[in-house]
């Protein structure tokens, strides 16, 4: 009995070893497929392009399979789908801050923690793609500020200078209108997520105005219809609106639109996150020259600064077991230097990467230019809400067409905008709401 | 018009019944009743258990009544409902209307009747993202050609789907124009099934055209008409890829209808409130659409 | 005067249905032909370089040909569902017409809360992992008949309505069993609303995004509708290209049309039912 056991045993374990010879075999001969999900921003399927071009390259038995999906909201749906039900590819790449923390990375998530790569890895990236501790994703693609394109030759014509403050800002689109029959703000209101910006991107003179707001929001102790620096975002829109500074078509033009006018000239400043230098570098090579950035302007000259976004993670689910290697491998190549060329190379500089060592090429366009002091030595620079804070309202971007648009007041915007806050607070089941 | 065309022969004995249901066994319904429980039912109720949770998908927190009391909080939940009834009760209008105009039409003797028949269902075949594209840029307000041509006739159009006060009308006429064909369709079947006699019959005895559609038509057209009132009216309540593709419930929240909220709560990751919010719309439809189903079934004496 | 009186309804119809029908049909066809910068103009005029071949090409090339494997699967899907949901439906209405038992009330309470309830995606895509149809076509036709089973019973049901019952009396008497009395002497029967609903049914399945964008995830996987909705980020400006690609995935429902168009017309009058 006792010997047939062992016999039984014996065949059990030469089976599961021929079976692990086999597949170890089959994996030394055979290509392995990574499959890569990204969203479909151009500029993340140029730098995910780029990168399994050049990770195949450097790894000829390994295949690099990018799939596509939808951005936004929607892709947020399909990437917890499909976590949820276990589905995801081998590697993914998902915004990081808040809505990282949304997808449950403690649970879906292998941590990343002790891998060697992360050393390279710059520490404000690394907060904010954490939790509990543990670090769970790579960037890719650069460090955006969120603030103002302006077209350099319409500034240089009337002679003037990137505002510091509201009241320059204000003061230099009047001018542009008195003086020209170009749009001096141009806004996008059909691609309705471009409509935040104002808010958004004015969060760095938020904070500098009332210290502590991002914490006391979080604990419902802050509102931005009470604090009068954030309502000032609010107002801001208004007061553009009210001069008459918009674009004639702004509630049914697009973002690409809006990249065309400021480049072209047909427009003035278009309020934006840094990533469009990639879209003007792609569709209008020849005006890439002309297009210069700003911080968002605040009240006072001495404190502006810029409100900086993280760029978007890749990360590695538990469901990814078979090529998990091969998987740490392509992310180790990701947060290298080589990742950065590669990226570089792609979609042309747009920004500070956040891995140790990475430099960009001297011939940088004048935007990124523009936005390399804020991240210097003496810079101002400080995260947007959404990484500072796990609450962000869902209906921002509607309330903001709504008082982009006349349709409603500051006031009125910014209080339903804390109803929208306290109702996101309570399902992400926050305490002291 | 079956009351007239086939009288069905009342059984008098218990023995006839039985035997008359063995010719239409229930299993006939088999298939379809597993597909459709399976993959239609199950799911269903189990989502009723989860508009009671508070639900990331990666974990469910029974928290009773919360979501729906939440969901009624929704700022513009009395927006949405009144826009959901009046895209519903206009577009279904128009297309009972319209349909039967056209069905009539189409059924006359006219010239080229073949072609307009395949002309007023082409938008039928068109996918809801392809009319939506293609009309947010006919709808353009300065580049659309709708209001190019109409400036060429000295009118300046309005903005079709930026003026917060038409873009929900501008979203049903788009509506009505991509599914009128399909209810054009069912009154022609409805038309065409009429007995040619009765036509016959009424031009012998001297009825005009307007009669003939008033005393023949209109009674036996009947079903037909039903059928397009039930499908385009709850239609119309479930409404949600066109105003999607079209405006996405904006500008600002000015063309959301119910269907789109319930989409918005889902997209933004409120899973159990998104849940309730289905509840809810079913609960809508089923208070409007039960009684009228009820209504139109009554007066319908067949079976 | 009498040609007015005999020709002016017919006259007006075509100028209106040629304005209304046909115009966003041409527009349609004249964006996919321009060129880039002369399409994002987004104006009625007429191209002046014609680009069909390139735009065509680049097209169908876009995302490793993913255009074709969509037409496929889009192709396949097509066929089995409807095939299917014509079978099922009309079985369900032929029996629901004829018969009243204590469950037709159920049955009709659940064909109309399957028009009235929207689906629960995740719930289902959970079920259809279980099933092992998750990410599988053959999921996704079983998805498409139990989501349109409603529409086509209630279209059935009340066509049947028409046939008289004395049709089956006669088969019943000669001996017909209840199979060859459905197959035989009432499906022939049917053929205009068949027609009318695989029409109806197939251009709705063909067209339908929302379904396949959940339950069948996955590039090898993508149905022409999913094209359209990749396509439009991606040719973002380049609408040229995005019209194009409306025209390529309207083409096959239009094929169907124009072929069964004719079928409709015989159809309909093959089975008028004379009282």
């Amino acid at each position: 009995m006792k010997k047939r056991q062992g016999f039984a045993l014996t065949l059990i374990t030469a089976a599961a070893l021929s079976a692990s010879a086999l597949s170890g075999s089959a994996f030394a001969e055979d290509k392995v497929t990574l499959s890569f999900l990204v969203d479909n921003a151009s500029n993340s399927i140029a730098w995910a392009n780029q990168l399994k071009e050049d990770f195949e390259a450097k790894n000829p038995n390994v295949t690099v399979d990018i799939e596509i999906r939808p951005g936004g909201t929607e892709g947020d749906n399909i990437v917890k789908t499909r976590l949820a039900t276990g589905d995801m590819t081998d590697i993914f790449m998902y915004n990081s801050g808040s809505l990282l923390q949304a997808i449950n990375p403690v649970q879906n998530l292998t941590p990343l923690t002790n891998e060697a790569f992360t050393d390279n890895v710059i520490d404000s990236f690394k907060t904010v793609v954490s939790a509990n501790g543990d670090v769970y994703g790579v960037p890719l693609g650069a460090a955006m500020g969120g603030g103002m394109f302006y077209n350099i030759p319409l500034y240089e014509k009337l002679g003037l200078t990137p505002p510091k403050t509201w009241g320059e800002f204000m003061a230099n689109s009047q001018k542009i209108k008195d003086e020209t029959d170009k749009t001096p703000v141009i806004q996008t209101f059909k691609d309705t997520w471009t409509s935040q910006l104002f808010v958004l991107g004015d969060y760095y003179n938020v904070e500098t105005a009332a210290p502590g707001f991002a914490e006391a929001y979080t604990n419902n102790k802050a509102k931005f219809a009470t604090t009068p620096a954030a309502l000032a975002s609010f107002q801001h829109q208004v007061d553009v609106f009210d001069a008459g500074f918009l674009n004639e078509d702004f509630q049914a033009a697009g973002y690409d639109d809006g990249v065309r006018m400021v480049a072209t000239g047909e427009g003035a400043q278009y309020p934006m996150l840094t990533f469009a230098i990639t879209a003007i570098e792609q569709n209008y090579p020849e005006h890439l020259n002309d297009v210069g950035f700003f911080a968002l302007p605040g009240e006072d000259a001495d404190l502006n600064g810029l409100t900086v976004w993280e760029p978007a993670g890749i990360y590695l689910p538990k469901t990814t077991t078979d090529h998990k290697d091969v998987a740490l491998e392509f992310m180790s190549f990701v947060a290298s230097t080589e990742g950065c060329d590669s990226q570089t190379r792609a979609g042309g500089a747009t920004g500070p990467y956040l891995i140790k060592g990475c430099s960009l090429p001297d011939d940088v366009p004048p935007a990124v230019k523009d936005l390399m002091p804020y991240f210097q030595e003496g810079g101002r620079n400080g995260p947007a809400l959404e990484f500072l804070s796990p609450i962000k309202g869902p209906n921002l971007e509607n309330i903001t067409v709504e008082v982009g648009s006349g349709f409603r007041s500051a006031e009125d915007g910014a209080k339903l905008y804390d109803d929208d806050v306290r109702k996101q607070a309570l399902q992400l089941g926050i305490k002291g709401w | 018009m079956t009351t007239m065309a086939a009288k069905p022969i009342v059984p008098t004995k218990k023995r006839k019944l039985s035997r008359r249901a063995a010719h239409y066994p229930i299993w006939f319904i088999y298939p379809a009743a597993i597909v459709y429980g399976v993959l239609f039912l199950v799911p269903t109720f189990a989502s009723l258990y989860f508009s009671l949770t508070r639900w990331t998908l990666f974990e469910a927190e029974f928290i009773g009544l919360d979501n729906f009391i939440q969901f009624f909080r929704e700022p513009f939940l009395s927006q949405a409902l009144l826009n959901t009834v009046v895209f519903a009760a206009l577009t279904s209008a128009l297309k009972v209307i319209l349909g039967l105009a056209l069905g009539v039409l189409l059924t006359s003797n006219i010239v080229a009747r073949g072609f307009l028949r395949s002309v007023v269902f082409f938008p039928v075949l068109v996918s809801t993202i392809g009319v939506g594209i293609t009309f947010t840029v006919l709808m353009h307000p300065t580049h659309g050609m709708i209001n190019e041509a109409l400036a060429f006739i000295g009118i300046k159009g309005p903005g079709w789907l930026t003026d917060r006060h038409l873009a929900l009308y501008s979203v049903a006429l788009v509506d009505v124009w991509r599914g009128v064909g399909l209810a054009t369709v069912i009154y022609i079947a409805g038309i065409v099934s009429i007995p040619g006699d009765y036509y016959e019959a009424a031009r012998i005895d001297g009825a005009t055209r307007f009669e003939q559609f008033r005393y023949i038509t209109l009674p036996l057209v009947r079903p037909a008409m039903f059928t397009v009132i039930i499908l385009s009216f709850i239609g119309g309540l479930r409404l949600f890829d066109l105003i999607w593709a079209m405006t996405r419930g904006g500008p600002g929240f000015s063309s959301d209808v119910m269907a789109s909220v319930v989409y918005k709560q889902y997209q933004a990751g409120y899973y159990g409130l998104s849940t309730a919010g289905n509840v809810v719309l079913f609960i809508l439809i089923a208070l409007l659409a039960v009684p009228l189903n009820w209504f139109l079934n009554s007066r319908e004496i067949t079976r | 005067m009498k040609w007015l009186r005999k020709y002016g309804l017919s006259v007006l119809s075509i100028a209106v249905a040629l304005v209304v029908f046909v115009v966003p049909f041409i527009f349609i066809l004249l964006m996919a032909v321009k060129d880039k910068k002369q399409a994002s103009l987004l104006d009625f005029s007429w191209p002046q370089q014609f680009q069909f071949i390139p735009n065509l090409i680049e097209v169908i090339q876009t995302r490793d040909y993913m255009l074709l494997t969509a037409y496929i699967n889009s192709t396949i899907l097509t066929v089995a569902s409807v095939t299917l949901l014509v079978f099922f439906a009309a079985m369900v209405g032929f029996v629901m017409q004829r018969r009243l038992a204590w469950w037709t009330g159920w049955v009709d309470f659940f064909i109309l809360a399957g028009l009235m309830i929207p689906p629960a995606v995740v719930p289902t895509i959970w079920l259809l992992q279980i099933l092992h149809l998750f990410k599988t076509l053959h999921g996704l036709i079983l998805i498409e008949v139990a989501y349109n089973l409603s529409f086509a019973v209630i279209l059935f049901r009340n066509f049947i309505a028409t046939i008289p019952r004395e049709l089956d009396e006669a088969a019943i008497i000669d001996g017909a069993r209840p199979l060859s009395l459905f197959f035989r002497v009432i499906m022939p029967l049917l053929k205009p609303v068949t027609v009318t609903i695989i029409v109806v049914q197939s251009v709705a399945i063909f067209n339908d995004f929302v379904n396949p964008l959940y339950y069948l995830p996955g590039k090898e996987n993508a149905t022409v509708q999913l094209t359209l909705y990749n396509f439009q980020s991606q040719f973002v400006s380049q609408y040229n290209l995005l019209f194009m690609d409306i025209l390529l995935i309207t083409i096959p429902p239009l094929v169907v049309f124009l072929f069964f168009n004719r079928q409709i017309v015989a159809g309909m009058s093959a089975g008028a039912i004379k009282g």
